[in-house]
């Protein structure tokens, strides 16, 4: 018995020393290619560079979101697109070893400025987690807790409308008109994460940040979310981080590639999985690494 | 891999296998052996308090006919409160007992018949005359006390009369004793008396009521100081302090602190809150604070890990909508927490409510008749109490200790059923 465990922890070893499987021949470069600028963006981040602790988790990245575009951003596991998506509307700041430099601009305004309050911030650039996170209360409470903290509804009316406005837009108030004061916690995931794209809709911000929000559905929830990011296009700006190119090449308009917190090509998303410019681009979503 | 290299490892996992279950057996006969010790601790434990105890809710009463004779009594006035308040009544009790038992004479014999009454019954005649003067002058048969010695006596006696503990009775009492039994007015009534008054001298005179007022006192001014502080506490330590060498050292002490023997604690309130503020001794307030220093660490340190487990989800669900650091506390990890924080209070509150070492540092080891009504009354507390009657000689104390502890123990378990009630209760799933 003894031998066979010293042949499994054997095994373990040399799982652990091999080599990754990411191609070294390819370089990096310094400049990301493609079109990370836009004519008219929404938002413009330029320079930036993350730090957690002594570590650099981004490196130098500018990159613009347009209005009402879908941007989705890829790449392999651990290569700061969740973190650049969270620097977006500061969520980061919770993060006590998470140091972010560059700046970062909203319609003319310097979102890290030192009078910039988070909270404006965050009603304006709503944020839709991985986890369908709803709070453990009501239907009606989890979408109306935005609208009632920013004091947006002076009267019950018209917080029954926002709720009722922020539910259709999510494409849940057909299923749960009838039980709206029934937990939130009680949907089923899909749902639930309708439900927190509501409750993000409903301080109608203007930009949407999603983080990976379907890698907890099954295909038929993550098919209505999709469909749901498509018609939100129209009134918001939505930038999605997503494990799935298959996802990234339906809902988005460019998609960003992030390379070990480096920005290595942004392109119009057709162009991205048809024509990559950039060898490692290729290399990604021909599946040879990730 | 070859065939025959297979066959040898399973070989070896079917060797093993017999004695993997062996072990497995074992390990669950540990668990369960050390379960069964548990509950036979727990057993004889509850077995030796209630069968000490139960007596105790039972007390001996003897009907006797009195008359109110104003002479007797020295009433010249019957509408002077201060005459009915300073009248003999003693004088009346004695005399029914002398016509009951007309042939003892002597003093020293009179005295041991009178010490068969419990020297209470003068003020339960004076309570009926307060409330009714019309009942002076007339004669009526009254339920008495009697003495611990003829209680102790009448309990432990069978029926026939045999094997009864006669203590400190003599054998004339003794005599006595059986004519009243076998008269038949001798009788075992619930006793009230433990449940509505105050320590006594006399066993059968003494009760809880005033131990239990005392730790109510105090446990008010626990829960009212502690909780609140102790949850504030853990809510900055959480949720708000910069992760430094400072907070590092408070955390340190905080739990340090729990592991302080109790008496300290004592120590420290008699030297703080009596000697310095000059707080009066044997106060529940006193009490109270000292008992706060001492559940507070309990109370930090289970809220602060009902806190860490609110889920980061809720928290980032909250921030994203862009809640303030207060609103995200105040409307989402505080309700979420409250289960665990109200459960770790409950269990700091249950054990502060049997802490008997730092009380007797600060004066609330002292004998107090009268009930407290405040927090700034002189009061024990039930442990206390517990103390004071397992020191004392008489064999009617010791069933009043048990029954003491049991009264506390029911006081332990159901705070403990409450804590765990709204756990139940509160708890939310997410």
């Amino acid at each position: 018995m003894e031998a066979v465990i010293q042949k499994k922890s054997e095994k373990q070893g040399i799982d652990e020393v091999m080599p990754s499987n990411e191609p070294q021949d390819i370089q990096v470069g310094d400049k990301t290619v493609g079109k990370p600028f836009a004519d008219n963006p929404k938002m413009a981040m330029r320079n930036v560079n993350v730090h957690y602790g002594d570590k650099q988790a981004i490196f130098d990245v500018n990159l613009d979101i347009a209005k009402n575009e879908v941007i989705a951003m890829i790449g392999p596991s651990g290569c700061g697109k969740s973190t650049f998506l969270r620097c977006l509307n500061r969520m980061n700041d919770t993060i006590e070893s998470c140091r972010v430099t560059g700046q970062f601009i909203l319609d003319d305004q310097d979102i890290y400025h030192p009078k910039q309050d988070i909270v404006p911030l965050r009603a304006r650039v709503g944020m839709v987690f991985q986890k369908p996170n709803p709070f453990p209360k009501s239907i009606y409470e989890n979408v109306a807790y935005g609208p009632k903290i920013h004091g947006l509804a002076s009267r019950r009316v018209e917080l029954d409308e926002i709720v009722e406005v922020s539910l259709r837009k999510a494409g849940l108030w057909e299923e749960v008109k009838d039980r709206l004061h029934s937990a939130g916690t009680g949907l089923s995931g899909g749902q639930q994460q309708r439900l927190c794209i509501a409750r993000s809709i409903a301080v109608s911000p203007e930009v949407i940040l999603m983080d990976e929000p379907c890698s907890a559905l099954d295909p038929i929830a993550t098919a209505k979310i999709e469909e749901l990011i498509a018609e939100l296009k129209q009134n918001f700006t939505i930038a999605i981080v997503t494990h799935s190119m298959q996802q990234a090449a339906r809902v988005s308009d460019r998609t960003a590639y992030f390379h070990l917190g480096k920005l290595i090509e942004v392109n119009d998303t057709k162009r991205v999985f048809t024509n990559p410019e950039h060898d490692l681009t290729e290399a990604y979503i021909t599946g040879r690494f990730g | 891999m070859n065939k025959s290299s297979q066959n040898v490892t399973l070989e070896k996992v079917n060797q093993s296998l017999a004695r993997r279950y062996r072990a497995e057996k074992r390990f669950r006969a540990y668990g369960i052996g050390a379960i069964l010790f548990g509950i036979t601790c727990l057993v004889v434990l509850f077995t030796d308090i209630i069968g000490k105890g139960h007596s105790a809710f039972f007390q001996t009463h003897v009907y006797l006919e009195v008359t109110m004779d104003s002479d007797t009594l020295y009433i010249d006035d019957p509408t002077d409160p201060q005459q009915i308040a300073g009248a003999d009544y003693l004088a009346v009790v004695r005399a029914s007992l002398s016509e009951r038992f007309p042939d003892v004479s002597g003093r020293r014999d009179k005295r041991a018949l009178y010490a068969l009454i419990s020297n209470g019954a003068d003020f339960e005649l004076r309570k009926k005359l307060e409330a009714d003067p019309q009942l002076l002058g007339k004669t009526f048969g009254v339920w008495f006390l009697v003495d611990d010695d003829v209680d102790t006596y009448f309990k432990s006696r069978s029926d026939d009369g045999e094997g009864g503990f006669d203590g400190r009775l003599n054998e004339k009492q003794i005599t006595w004793v059986e004519s009243l039994i076998n008269e038949g007015v001798m009788e075992s009534r619930f006793n009230t008396t433990f449940f509505t008054s105050g320590d006594s001298r006399e066993p059968e005179q003494a009760g809880i009521k005033g131990a239990i007022m005392g730790s109510l006192f105090t446990l008010l001014v626990t829960i009212a100081l502690s909780f609140p502080i102790g949850v504030a506490a853990a809510v900055y330590l959480e949720e708000y302090a910069p992760r430094n060498r400072f907070t590092e050292f408070i955390e340190i002490n905080i739990n340090n602190l729990a592991a302080v023997p109790s008496i300290i604690f004592g120590l420290l309130g008699l030297s703080i809150f009596i000697g310095f503020f000059e707080m009066h001794r044997s106060i529940p307030l006193v009490g109270g604070l000292v008992l706060t220093l001492m559940t507070l660490p309990t109370i930090i340190i289970s809220s602060r890990a009902a806190l860490k487990a609110v889920p980061p989800s809720i928290r980032d669900a909250a921030y994203g909508l862009g809640a303030s650091k207060m609103q995200v506390v105040v409307h989402h990890v505080i309700p979420l927490a409250m289960p665990g924080m109200l459960t770790g209070a409950i269990i700091g509150l249950a054990q502060a409510l049997g802490e008997t070492a730092p009380l007797l540092m600060i004066g609330m080891v002292a004998f107090v008749v009268d009930i407290p009504g405040g927090i700034t009354d002189p009061a024990t507390a039930l442990p206390v109490q517990i103390f004071l009657w397992s020191d004392s000689p008489e064999r009617a104390f010791v069933e009043r200790t048990s029954a003491a502890i049991m009264v506390l123990l029911v006081f332990l378990i159901s705070m403990n059923t409450l804590a765990i009630w709204l756990r139940k209760r509160l708890e939310r799933r997410w």
